[in-house]
């Protein structure tokens, strides 16, 4: 299995010429949450692929359930890359992804998620859905690492099947966390600028 | 023997059964002469670069030192390039590996172009089929020449702008077809042509040349080389007036004459490896001297317009693989071309 996962990941930083930049922010293997921009279906293998061996392996990217489960190609990729997949349609009270993805990594994995809901078209980020504020709520000890991701639009654009491998790159940035009685509207709002500023650095 | 289309169904066959030409030795004394000297000089740069890197930092600018050293990486890169031609007793090997440092050069040109979601079939087409098909060409030699000079600029020419429009996104249409276009032309098309000389069946007045191709190709890419450097020496000794300040404050034409003079003094030193006589390697390397300094000159104009320094800081970590072969993209077809003509039996 780990022969797979270094070989695949190989493999997806080839492919998307990613390179990893840490801004104000080091790998590690403590519980984090990565929450990223949205641009292509590509996003959740790069993010996983670019962190170092040892916390990749600790880490689970959270992917839709429709589109990785379709053929037989993408179930195995994604469980090669350990993606938590998420049931788009059947989002009901008692079964929110939020408490599945708690549940689901324990006390030691971290997770990637891409608050923005579904892939953005426009070069402008959407607004992010309130999953990311629920997280931090819930578990508060979590670090909550913005990352930008750089021209892998481009490299899979929505709705293409066939890669074109031009390079991009992955920015991680300085964990944020909730504050003590921060409204939900301002979070999101500011988590949003935390991605968004990474683009200029 | 001219290649037409119909031999293209028959590609895969061809390069099964295809060995390499024969010819006499593949190293001659001469060109080992030189790889030595070159290799020797290579080590002695590597070794000041890295006393520099050494020294306080007060005493050398950081950024020159930085500059030199990755200088320096990409000539070893090039050196092993030319090595693989003799370790594996065939031109195969450095088709091979000038058709990866295409694909990379083409990756770091269009990924500064911006283009739209319209072009990614044509774009995938481009990486994927005429690519490696130029190469494949290429490495099938010099009976291919009918072929794998027009395949791009021809029929891939054609294809690019059919392939957009079909995806339906008409906007800036001339406009997006063109910078693929050049994407192609330069990384990939005109690349191409410096392991193509290694397929040259050379003749001088006396009969058949009795040197070995990988000298040419040799003395062509240190030429190049050597000219940027030339160039750069001459410019921060004597350069006053600047050729084009908006688009390279350190190229002046100081720089450039006293650039291409000394190139061409050291190509007719260096006549020994070549077919040429010392008067016409004067002249091809006043041509290649020429040609680089356009070939830098275009892609700074390129960079300037995408507001880049260096295709290296475009995404930090890469080394900028277009920044150190945009002279020998246009210096290669050129050299080609002419050498092919005057001193080949066509």
């Amino acid at each position: 299995m780990h022969m797979t996962v270094t070989i695949l990941s190989f493999l997806a930083k080839l492919l998307s010429g990613a390179t990893a930049r840490w801004i104000d922010c080091q790998p590690d293997t403590c519980q984090r949450v990565y929450f990223a921009n949205h641009t292509s279906h590509l996003d959740a293998l790069v993010v996983w692929a670019s962190l170092p061996a040892e916390v990749r392996l600790l880490t689970r990217p959270v992917a839709a359930k429709d589109y990785w489960e379709k053929g037989y190609v993408r179930r195995y990729l994604a469980s090669v890359f350990n993606a938590l997949l998420i049931d788009r349609k059947e989002i009901k009270v008692h079964q929110s992804p939020v408490d599945l993805m708690i549940r689901e990594v324990g006390e030691t994995h971290s997770l990637i998620v891409f608050p923005e809901g579904s892939r953005n078209t426009a070069s402008e980020m959407g607004e992010f859905k309130s999953g990311l504020y629920y997280l931090g709520k819930k578990r508060p000890d979590w670090e909550l690492v913005p990352v930008y991701i750089d021209n892998l639009n481009r490299v899979l654009p929505r709705g293409e099947f066939l890669p074109v491998p031009l390079l991009s790159c992955i920015t991680f940035g300085p964990p944020i966390w909730l504050d003590a009685g921060e409204p939900k509207a301002e979070f999101l709002k500011r988590a949003r600028e935390a991605v968004r500023r990474l683009k200029d650095l | 023997m001219e290649a037409s289309l119909a031999d293209l169904a028959r590609l895969p066959v061809l390069l099964l059964a295809q060995a390499d030409p024969p010819r006499h030795a593949w190293l001659d004394v001469r060109t080992g002469v030189l790889l030595a000297v070159v290799l020797g000089l290579l080590g002695i740069a590597y070794g000041a670069g890295e006393y520099l890197r050494r020294l306080p930092e007060s005493s050398v600018n950081p950024g020159m030192v930085r500059a030199f050293s990755l200088r320096v990486r990409a000539w070893w890169m090039m050196c092993a390039i030319l090595t693989a031609a003799f370790l594996f007793q065939g031109p195969t090997a450095t088709v091979v590996l000038f058709g990866l440092v295409s694909f990379w050069a083409l990756r770091e040109f269009i990924t500064l172009t911006p283009t739209r979601m319209g072009d990614h079939r044509a774009l995938f087409w481009v990486f994927f089929l005429f690519t490696p098909l130029q190469y494949v060409l290429v490495g099938l030699g010099i009976e291919y020449y009918g072929l794998y000079s027009i395949v791009v600029p021809v029929y891939g020419f054609l294809f690019i702008p059919a392939r957009v429009a079909l995806a339906g996104d008409y906007k800036r249409f001339l406009e997006r077809t063109a910078k693929i276009q050049a994407g192609l032309l330069v990384c990939v098309y005109s690349l191409s042509y410096a392991p193509a000389l290694l397929y040259l069946e050379l003749q001088t007045a006396a009969g058949p040349w009795r040197g070995t191709n990988p000298g040419l190709l040799f003395f062509f890419i240190l030429l190049v080389q050597l000219n940027d450097v030339l160039q750069y020496l001459w410019g921060k000794l004597l350069g006053k007036r600047v050729i084009a300040p908006a688009i390279s404050a350190s190229k002046t034409w100081e720089g450039f004459c006293g650039g291409v003079l000394s190139t061409t003094l050291l190509g007719t030193v260096l006549w020994w490896v070549t077919p040429f006589t010392p008067w016409q390697a004067a002249i091809m390397a006043l041509i290649i001297a020429i040609m680089g300094s356009a070939g830098s000159m275009t892609m700074s104009a390129i960079k300037r317009d995408r507001g880049v320094k260096d295709y290296g800081t475009l995404v930090e970590g890469h080394a900028g693989v277009l920044d150190r072969i945009d002279s020998i993209c246009f210096a290669a077809p050129v050299f080609f071309h002419i050498t092919r003509y005057y001193f080949t039996d066509v």
